[in-house]
């Protein structure tokens, strides 16, 4: 298994970069340097020269990819897509355009978007995964088919409905907690409540209906007849039986997305004032800081390969039939 | 079985919970009686449940404030935009400051003991009278005087060990490895603040580093700031060989043709010619002292990778200091207890008595012990807190704009009942700004000088409805303008005298916009004869450059914009492009009518007309002048009255240029933005000044009040989350009995 996994992590390194080049071209179509430039330096009295110095200490006054007036390797080398690149791969994400240290902002920032997505996540997964089995244990029963209108009557309403709705509810109507805000420690328990109920039952339509659809598949094949014709209850039928072999499909959405929880729900965080890591490549983005926009991409495509090999290796625990070579 | 058996126990905590859940009785005991409990035992408690503040500062005396996006810059060599001024303002504090009640707006001493004086002097350096014609003047003195005995803040970097070293200049990688923030550094000390640092921030205006905003506009001022900034950056470069990025520049060593110390307490600015203007800037944070101890302490190695920067930990001698620079959450000024202090203002404008704005007359400040910014990206939730007691003060949105405020029958806007139960408050006042629809005079259609283009621009002019547009878009948030100036600015004028005659008359003792009858006349002695373009015989089309927007309005207000040309019926066509590309137009002068706007500096006339000022020209010059326009009569007067002293004469020039401008009409004036406050009644002594920054120390909170308020307003409502406990048991008892019987049946 070692082997397997040392082999997808090389396989992650062309990814890698090709996602870099892939964003490095994307931003810089819609982004020149001079625009940079001149975001940070404000709007008025930007001179010409304050441009050229700005480029020039944030190493972007040489050509994008190639170089053509320099020699050998160095026309590879001395490009903003080497200089600006490079280092990632070390995870030295460098200094932001604004001039603040991307690896601590990141390190500080990334505990509010936990402090939502992992709750939500874990909270979720046991409500989704429960509203799923009982509806399949009430299958073509009034419980079952009230249960999917309401799955469906869910999904059909946006996001933001639920925040906005949520928010009106339960803190302005109602007044049972802070309408939005962080805090540290203990604290912070009163401004998580909101947007993880909020998240969970936002998602409750879509993912239990998938749930459901798996559990149902699981239910019609033939060692589930089998365990009913040794007597076994329904309801260890479902959970014993059920339940453990439906796990396969339901790992291959949920593993891959446990270390994206880092990168946190940018509507979420900031309707609720969450100082996570989602607001934070928003923020970039719009105020162009290619630095910031290159660090987040790059941390979410490595957390998306950890994500994806973590997904395989969890088989191997539901199903040992499955070998990593 | 599809699955071996040896994975149970990954199972098997997952499915006690399961199974516990199915069970009613746990469900009572576990769950729903604990949580019953405790929401009685809440609901008993009188703090409000839903304070996003701890409970610590309950009656505090704290200011409740918020900022959406953190500010980039808090080096006064750097901070210029608003959103950075609003910190950087209460912490610094330069030689001048605005007179808080005062209108128009008048300057003050802050640390200075008295108004600078300006001396002039000629080419051979002989000094002149003050009223010496503006051509023999050929640099000019300002000798500032400052207050002595004013201390900086509490800061690591004055602190000094028992043999009078500095405890933090020479800190060691493992030193710096142990520090986080600025408050890990465990000793802090103070120092007097000398002329010195005046003169050391503003040689820090050219340090390479910096890029300050400024640096170009001065080096037209500041004798020999362009050339120091030369070679400061030969210096740098030379310094950063053998130091890398964090070589500190020792800027006492390069002495500065243009600011200079004379003695302990007075520095010298000297400018070239004449330019009065130095005074407003010297009220800025661009022009507050800087200790050279700070710089040292912050350009240490491994500062700036744990963001210990002065961008980021100020450094200043005013009434408050930062003590928490979390930009992911909050920010928070507290007073500093080294200020020097200072009294309310004694006097104030006509009717501020009435308004109790001199209430405090006289009273020491700061009132404030602390203010608290919160991030908060979105309107809603800012809002809903404002109305809940939780933020002191709030704009007004379009979105919350009919919840507060509703039109009185003579077109005065007036708090609704929502807000008057509240006992709110509604300060409006006219921002010292303009927003306007410019015309590219280097376009071949609508520019020039031709008597066909300055007819066709008038035409359009009197067409675009701006009263129309400030009702639907605005909500009355504003008044359509008549020229570059803004009201509270010298040179505005009110009432007839005041309008532009290309577009309005004075009809009933008010402005009434012309008809579209005579603008279509305009447009046919432009020779667009019942709007048909002569080049193609098709009727005209003209192109209105703007940004991508996807903001709520941006379609209506094209579509808009698309109606009032058809007036005249002419074709707008929209050339739609991401900033970047817009802004590259207009740098490039492709645009041909676009949107464009300004905020003053400072409140000068000259901070308004040098926007249509010829060698500004923003295609040829990368100046300010959006519109490249150019008429050597406006620049000539432009150039006589920007260093004239406000008094009938510059009102005459001022006049004169004001007139030429709207004859050849290179904008459609467009409006200037009414601000519309609300404040809860326990924020006292709120006075809109659009003018200074270092407001905050004027301001005061009942907190008392405001506890009593918050208590009355966010009793919490807990019926309705028994009543769901209750149907959620009365759901769940059939749906047990029903698994049950299912399981039963199942069995056998």
């Amino acid at each position: 298994m070692i082997a397997y996994i040392f082999r997808r992590i090389l396989y992650g390194i062309p990814i890698l970069i090709g996602v870099n080049l892939i964003t490095f071209v994307l931003f810089f179509v819609v982004n020149s340097p001079d625009n940079m430039a001149r975001m940070h330096l404000g709007m008025k009295r930007v001179t010409p020269e304050a441009i050229e110095i700005w480029k020039q200490d944030h190493g972007y006054d040489k050509p994008l990819v190639f170089n053509s007036q320099a020699k050998g390797m160095e026309k590879a080398t001395e490009t903003i897509f080497f200089q600006h690149s490079v280092r990632l791969f070390v995870f030295d994400f460098g200094i932001a355009d604004n001039g603040r240290d991307i690896g601590y902002d990141i390190s500080q920032r990334m505990w509010p978007s936990l402090a939502i997505a992992l709750p939500t996540f874990m909270i979720g997964l046991l409500v989704y995964i429960t509203f799923a089995l009982l509806m399949a244990f009430f299958r073509a029963t009034y419980v079952d088919l009230w249960g999917v209108i309401l799955c469906v009557v869910l999904m059909s309403i946006s996001g933001l409905f639920y925040i906005i709705g949520g928010q009106y509810l339960i803190s302005k109507v109602l007044h049972l907690i802070p309408i939005s805000g962080y805090d540290v420690g203990v604290n912070a328990i009163k401004f998580v409540v909101l947007p993880v109920i909020i998240g969970v039952i936002g998602s409750i339509g879509a993912s239990s209906r998938w749930y459901r659809t798996i559990f149902l598949e699981e239910i019609g094949r033939d060692y589930v007849r089998t365990a009913r014709s040794k007597g076994l209850s329904e309801t260890r039928v479902l959970f014993q039986h059920v339940l453990k072999n439906g796990m396969v499909p339901i790992l291959t959405g949920v593993v891959v997305a446990i270390p994206l929880l880092f990168i946190g729900s940018l509507i979420t965080e900031s309707f609720f004032g969450i100082p996570g890591l989602g607001s934070y490549t928003i923020d970039a983005i719009a105020s162009q800081d290619f630095a910031i926009v290159r660090a987040m991409v790059f941390l979410g495509s490595v957390l998306y390969i950890a994500g994806l090999i973590l997904t395989d290796i969890s088989y191997t625990l539901v199903d040992p039939r499955i070998r990593l070579n | 079985m599809h699955v071996c058996q040896n994975n149970g126990r990954l199972f098997a905590a997952l499915k006690g919970w399961w199974f516990g859940l199915l069970n009613l009785n746990k469900i009572f005991s576990g769950i729903l009686i604990p949580f019953c409990l405790a929401t009685f035992l809440f609901a008993c408690d009188k703090d409000a449940w839903n304070n996003p503040y701890p409970l610590s500062e309950q009656q505090a005396n704290y200011l409740y404030s918020s900022f959406s996006e953190r500010p980039n810059h808090l080096d006064p060599a750097r901070s210029y935009s608003s959103n950075e001024v609003e910190f950087t303002g209460q912490i610094y504090e330069p030689p001048l400051e605005y007179h808080y009640l005062k209108r128009p707006y008048e300057l003050q001493p802050l640390t200075a003991t008295e108004m600078p004086v300006v001396k002039y002097f000629d080419k051979n350096d002989q000094a002149l009278a003050e009223d010496a014609p503006v051509e023999d003047i050929a640099y000019s003195v300002y000798e500032i005087k400052i207050k002595q005995g004013v201390r900086y803040q509490p800061h690591p970097a004055f602190a000094k060990t028992a043999d009078d070293q500095y405890r933090y200049h020479e800190l060691s990688k493992a030193d710096i490895d142990k520090v986080n923030k600025l408050s890990d550094f465990k000793y802090t000390g103070t120092r007097e603040l000398v002329a010195a640092d005046y003169v050391y921030q503003i040689k820090r205006l050219a340090h390479p580093k910096l890029h300050s905003p400024i640096l170009g506009m001065m080096s037209d001022y500041i004798v020999g700031l362009g050339e120091y900034s030369k070679t400061l950056g030969a210096a740098y470069d030379k310094l950063a060989e053998t130091h890398g990025e964090t070589a500190y520049l020792d800027l006492k060593q390069y002495p500065l043709l243009g600011a200079g110390v004379v003695d302990k307490y007075t520095y010298r600015i000297k400018v070239s010619g004449k330019y009065p203007q130095l005074l407003y800037w010297l009220a800025m944070p661009f022009f507050a002292p800087i200790p050279y101890e700070a710089d040292l302490f912050y350009t240490q190695p491994g500062m700036q990778k744990k963001n210990i920067t002065l961008d980021w930990y100020p450094v200043g001698t005013g009434p408050y200091m930062l003590t928490v620079n979390n930009p992911n959450r909050e920010i928070v000024l507290e007073r500093n207890p080294n200020f020097h202090g200072q009294t309310y203002p004694q006097t104030g404008d006509r009717g501020d008595v009435e308004a109790g704005l001199l209430d405090d007359a006289g009273a020491t400040l700061p009132f404030i012990e602390k203010a608290v910014y919160k991030l908060e990206k979105e309107g809603i939730p800012y809002w809903n807190k404002f109305l809940q007691g939780y933020y002191d003060t709030s704009g007004i949105s379009s979105d919350s704009f009919d919840q507060a405020v509703k039109v009185g029958s003579g077109g005065e806007a007036q708090l609704t009942d929502e807000m008057l139960d509240k006992n709110i408050r509604l300060v409006t006042s006219v921002g010292t700004s303009t927003y306007y629809i410019g015309f590219n005079m280097l376009d071949p259609v609508v520019g020039g000088d031709s008597e066909r283009a300055r007819k066709l621009r008038q035409a359009i002019s009197i067409v675009v409805d701006y009263e129309e547009y400030i009702s639907i878009f605005l909500n009355g948030r504003g008044i359509s303008a008549q020229g570059p100036i803004p009201p509270g600015i010298f040179g505005y004028r009110e009432g007839e005298e005041g309008i532009n005659p290309y577009v309005y008359g004075w009809v009933n003792g008010r402005p009434k916009r012309k008809s579209i009858d005579y603008a279509k006349q305009l447009l046919n002695e432009a020779g667009y004869q019942n709007s048909i373009d002569p080049q193609t015989g098709q009727l005209l089309i003209l192109y209105f450059d703007t940004p991508l927007s996807s903001g709520p309005g941006s379609k209506a207000y094209l579509d808009w914009m698309r109606k009032q040309f058809k007036k005249l019926d002419i074709q707008l066509v929209f050339r739609n492009t991401d900033y970047n590309r817009f802004q590259e137009k207009m740098l490039k002068g492709s645009a041909q009518i676009f949107r464009w706007g300004w905020n003053a500096d400072y409140p000068d006339p000259e901070n308004f007309l040098f926007l249509l000022y010829g060698p500004n020209g923003k295609a040829n010059y990368k100046g300010e002048n959006a519109s490249n326009y150019q008429s050597g009569a406006f620049d000539v007067l432009f150039e006589k009255m920007k260093n004239m002293d406000n008094g009938p004469e510059r009102q005459m020039i001022i006049d004169e240029m004001v007139s030429t401008v709207r004859h050849d009409s290179p904008w459609i004036w467009g409006l200037h933005p009414k601000q519309f406050g609300l404040y809860h009644d326990w924020y006292r002594n709120a006075k809109p000044n659009l003018m200074a920054n270092n407001t905050l120390k004027y301001k005061r909170v009942d907190e008392m009040a405001r506890e009593k308020k918050r208590e009355q307003w966010n009793k919490p409502v807990i019926w309705p989350i028994i009543l769901l406990i209750v149907v959620f048991i009365a759901g769940t008892i059939p749906a047990v009995s029903a698994f049950r019987r299912k399981e039963r049946m199942a069995a056998r």
